[in-house]
Parts: structure tokens; C-alpha cells; sequence
């Protein structure tokens, strides 16, 4: 390939939300910043490798695109060309600034459908297509293209702003933008197989870089670190390995030094938070890369912490396994019997774990029954196997 | 509403215009009479047609509006939340077209 061509593909990835989110700014409209921005490209694709890659890609991107905006916005006015605008008149810029931050906050406004932050996002700071976020989210293309388009024109007739709210504002809504980032990691992988961990990961990254000095920011990303460090060891010959059983050989070293630095980085500002003791979970495990056996003592304390602080169905089924190293199957199932019934009947990780702890207690004709249910509601086939494996041992003994 | 509850909705009311006014964003607002009173047309069909009532039987009615005149939504959202119908009913924003043009 072109030196050329391959610089625009690097720009491309590496600034489209940067240079979409310049461009958007403005006007609160982001289909026609996407429109000019891949006008822009191409251009680029034609003209560096005649001319030359220009000394800064991003700025003469910028330019280009931006100088197709206001010829847009020319003839929406019906102005003649000669008239001026001066108001858009594209600046030649030399550095681009960083508003991912702004585009993440208009993404997870709280006048659009929540279901539709995550989405906004990997297509407007990641540049995914319609296809890709569909894929992952269990939705049609034409489906997903049409909320994100529905999602775009409401920010643009609104005019919602790309600006960093006040203080007492603020929080809120970067609560907002941390979950949607966590949904993108949260998209069930065990269902779609395609999972989303390395686009969570370079969102929670430019998160993290906006806001130094936010400790949930940095505990999500150290959060996403350690998860996307473990993808290669979580399906193994095709079976689905559970975390305390895999192998750190195949874990990603630099990933987990990195997210074990960012979460020292977090703990360090004193602010503890859902994502920070999630993400202290996550380094317990993977303590194991240095040949440490497993705390199940630290991690139970850090699932109840959680409990307490944001109680959700995930964590109280990981403080049941946690408890249940420390103190025997049966406290884990009073874990799990305290738990809302018609919440978990659909829920695998509930069904498998108690068939766990049945067939511990010796239960075995009921933990036979129970990785039944849990094998009604899997459809991801490595897990399937490690389901089906697990029953057959127990029918085996019967 | 008895005749006492409208001098001391006019009151509440007035403080928010006030308000509103002395931002620099008021532009115009209204109270409407009552969803049952309401006249509903459409020249869809080529010719004006004229009905009776609302155009949607809906329990919650539009009882009054704003204009105001604010740079974008966030601006909008905060005004709304200090309008006395917010601590008891809805308000929806809804962004004028004209200016979308």
C-alpha cells in the first residue's frame, strides 16, 4: 500500500472523533459534519498521494471539510457565493483541539434515549457504521441506522450543546457517559460473539485522558484495561473458561500493567466509586500474572462494598461465588436466594452459578436440573460447551 | 380552579416572567382554555374540514406555552425546570423549526 494511502487510513482512525467532533461543535449538526468529514477523506485519498501528506493531516482535514460545510450552508441560505459569512469563515488551524469530551456529553445527553447513548458513540468518537453497532447491539442495520439517525436530528433541531456543563452540573452527566462507555462493554459478548471490549477500551482511554483527575473516569478505564486484557484466555479449543480458571499465560501483560497503573492513579485521588471497586475486582484476578494465588478474602470484601454502593444482579451473583470460596456452597446459595426471583428466571449467570454451588453441597439431581435452565438460556456456543460439560460430569455421578 | 388558586397562580407565574424577562429571553406566553373547548382542523382532504375537540383524546393537554429565546437545549432545560407547571405537570421543549432553516 501508499505511504499516502495508508496515512489517510491512520488519520482516519485516530482522529475521526477528534475532527468530527470540531466540526459538529458549532452547529449541533453531526450528520452534516459526518457528510463533509467523509467528503474530506476521500480528497485526502486522492490528493496525498499526489501532492503529499501536508505537514498536519488533522488541520488540512479540518480545513477541507469545514470549508464543504459552509459551502452547504451557502446554499441552504441562498446566499450568493460572493456573499460573506464571516462567522464561517474556516480559520486555518494548526492545532485541533480535543472535544471528544464535549461529543461524548451531547451523545449521552439526557434528552436522547438512553439505549441510544452507547450507539451515538461508537459511531460519532469511533466512526463504526450502522452494520457493526447493529451487529453487536442484537438490531437490524436499517433499524440502527434509523435511531441513529432519529438520535442526530433531535440533537441538531434542539441545538444541544457541545459544552462541558458547570460543576453541579457536570457530574450527572458524566455519570451518563460512564455508563454508556460501560454498555459498550456490557453488550453481551456471550450473546452476539462480537463483542465490543476493544471499542469500551480506546472510548474509557479518551475519557480518562479529558479527565485526569476523575477517579470513576480512571477506574473505568482500568476496569475496561483488565477486561480486554483477558479476551484471548476466556474461550479456549472452544470452551468458555471461567476467570478464575484461566490461564495468565494468555493474558495481555502490557494491558494489565496498564490498567493496574491507572486504578493506582484512581485510588490515589480518594474517591471511591462503582467502577473503581469493580475495576479493584478485576486486579485482584489478575494478581495471578505474577504467580499470587487468589483473594478470594479481598475480592469478597470489594463485592460487598459494591453491593452496598451500586447492587446490581451481576455483582450479587460475583459476591455469592466470592463468599463462597471463603465459607462453602451454602452461603452462596443464601446469596442467591435473596435475590429477586422474577429478576433472575431469565438470567444464566444466576442458574449456572447455583447449579455450581448444588453440586457442591452433593445436590446433584437439582444441579443437574438447575445447568438445564442455565443451558435453556445460552446461546453462545463455547459456553454451551462448558455448560454441557459441567452437566454431563453430574449425570455421570447420578 | 377557585378564584383564590388564579391570584396566587398569577402570582407564581408572574415571578417566572419576571424572571424570564430579566434574562433577556422572554418572548411571549400564554394560558389556554381548556382541552374541551378545543377546535381541531385539517385540510389534508383537499378541503378545510372543521371538528370538534382535541385532535388526539389524550389525558395530559397542552394547558399554556412559553416562547423563549435561548441558544440551545441545555439553556432550555433549565428555564423549563423553573416553570411552575413543572412541580406539578409536564413541560415539553420543543425547538422552533424556523430557526433550524
Amino acid at each position: 500500500m501508499n505511504n499516502a494511502v495508508r496515512a489517510a487510513e491512520n488519520v482516519a482512525r485516530a482522529s475521526y472523533g477528534r475532527l468530527l467532533a470540531i466540526l459538529a461543535s458549532r452547529s449541533s449538526d453531526i450528520a452534516s459534519a459526518e457528510d463533509a468529514l467523509s467528503e474530506a477523506f476521500s480528497k485526502a485519498l486522492t490528493l496525498w498521494p499526489r501532492d503529499g501528506v501536508p505537514d498536519n493531516p488533522d488541520a488540512w482535514l479540518v480545513r477541507v471539510a469545514r470549508n464543504r460545510l459552509i459551502d452547504g450552508q451557502r446554499r441552504n441560505a441562498k446566499l450568493a457565493p460572493e456573499d460573506d459569512m464571516p462567522e464561517l469563515i474556516a480559520e486555518p488551524e494548526t492545532i485541533v483541539p480535543d472535544k471528544r469530551l464535549h461529543l461524548m456529553l451531547v451523545c449521552a445527553h439526557p434528552a436522547i434515549d438512553p439505549k441510544m447513548h452507547t450507539p451515538l458513540m461508537l459511531q460519532c468518537v469511533m466512526g463504526l457504521d450502522a452494520e457493526q453497532i447493529g451487529q453487536a447491539f442484537l438490531v437490524p442495520k436499517a433499524t440502527m441506522a434509523q435511531r441513529l439517525v432519529r438520535a442526530k436530528t433531535k440533537i441538531k433541531a434542539n441545538a444541544v450543546p457541545f459544552a462541558i456543563p458547570a460543576n453541579d452540573k457536570l457530574s450527572p452527566r458524566l455519570e451518563a457517559v460512564m455508563e454508556a462507555i460501560y454498555g459498550a462493554y456490557s453488550v453481551d459478548w456471550l450473546e452476539t460473539g462480537d463483542d465490543l471490549g476493544k471499542e469500551a477500551l480506546f472510548l474509557g482511554d479518551v475519557l480518562s485522558a479529558q479527565l485526569p483527575n476523575n477517579a470513576e473516569a480512571l477506574g473505568l478505564a482500568a476496569l475496561l484495561g483488565f477486561a480486554a486484557a483477558r479476551r484471548d484466555a476466556r474461550i479456549v479449543d472452544g470452551e468458555f473458561v471461567p476467570l478464575d480458571a484461566q490461564n495468565p499465560a494468555l493474558w495481555n501483560e502490557p494491558l494489565i500493567r496498564g490498567a493496574q497503573a491507572m486504578l493506582r492513579r484512581a485510588s490515589a485521588l480518594g474517591q471511591i466509586g462503582r467502577f473503581q471497586l469493580e475495576a479493584a475486582i478485576q486486579a485482584i484476578h489478575a494478581r495471578r500474572i505474577d504467580n499470587e494465588l487468589m483473594d478470594w478474602r479481598g475480592a469478597t470484601q470489594l463485592y460487598a462494598g459494591l453491593c452496598q454502593l451500586y447492587p446490581t444482579l451481576g455483582a450479587q451473583i460475583g459476591y455469592a461465588v466470592a463468599l463462597s470460596h471463603l465459607h462453602g456452597p451454602d452461603a452462596g446459595i443464601a446469596v442467591l436466594d435473596a435475590l429477586p426471583k422474577t429478576q433472575v428466571a431469565g438470567l444464566q449467570s444466576y442458574h449456572a452459578t447455583r447449579a455450581h454451588f448444588l453440586a457442591e453441597q452433593g445436590e446433584l439431581n437439582d444441579a443437574a436440573k438447575c445447568y438445564e435452565t442455565a443451558l435453556a438460556l445460552t446461546f453462545q456456543p463455547a459456553l454451551r460447551v462448558f455448560l454441557q460439560e459441567k452437566q454431563s460430569a453430574i449425570v455421570a455421578q447420578l | 380552579m377557585t378564584p383564590e388558586d388564579w391570584v396566587a397562580q398569577k402570582e407564581v407565574y408572574g415571578a417566572y416572567i419576571g424572571a424570564l424577562q430579566q434574562a433577556g429571553v422572554f418572548v411571549d406566553t400564554d394560558w389556554l382554555q381548556g382541552v374541551e373547548t378545543a377546535t381541531t382542523l385539517s385540510a389534508a382532504s383537499g378541503s378545510v374540514k372543521v371538528q370538534d375537540g382535541p385532535f388526539a383524546e389524550t389525558k395530559e393537554t397542552l394547558g399554556e406555552f412559553f416562547v423563549i429565546d435561548v441558544p440551545d437545549l441545555d439553556a432550555a432545560i433549565e428555564w423549563a425546570g423553573k416553570c411552575p407547571a413543572a412541580q406539578f405537570g409536564k413541560v415539553e421543549i420543543r425547538a422552533s423549526a424556523m430557526d433550524s432553516v
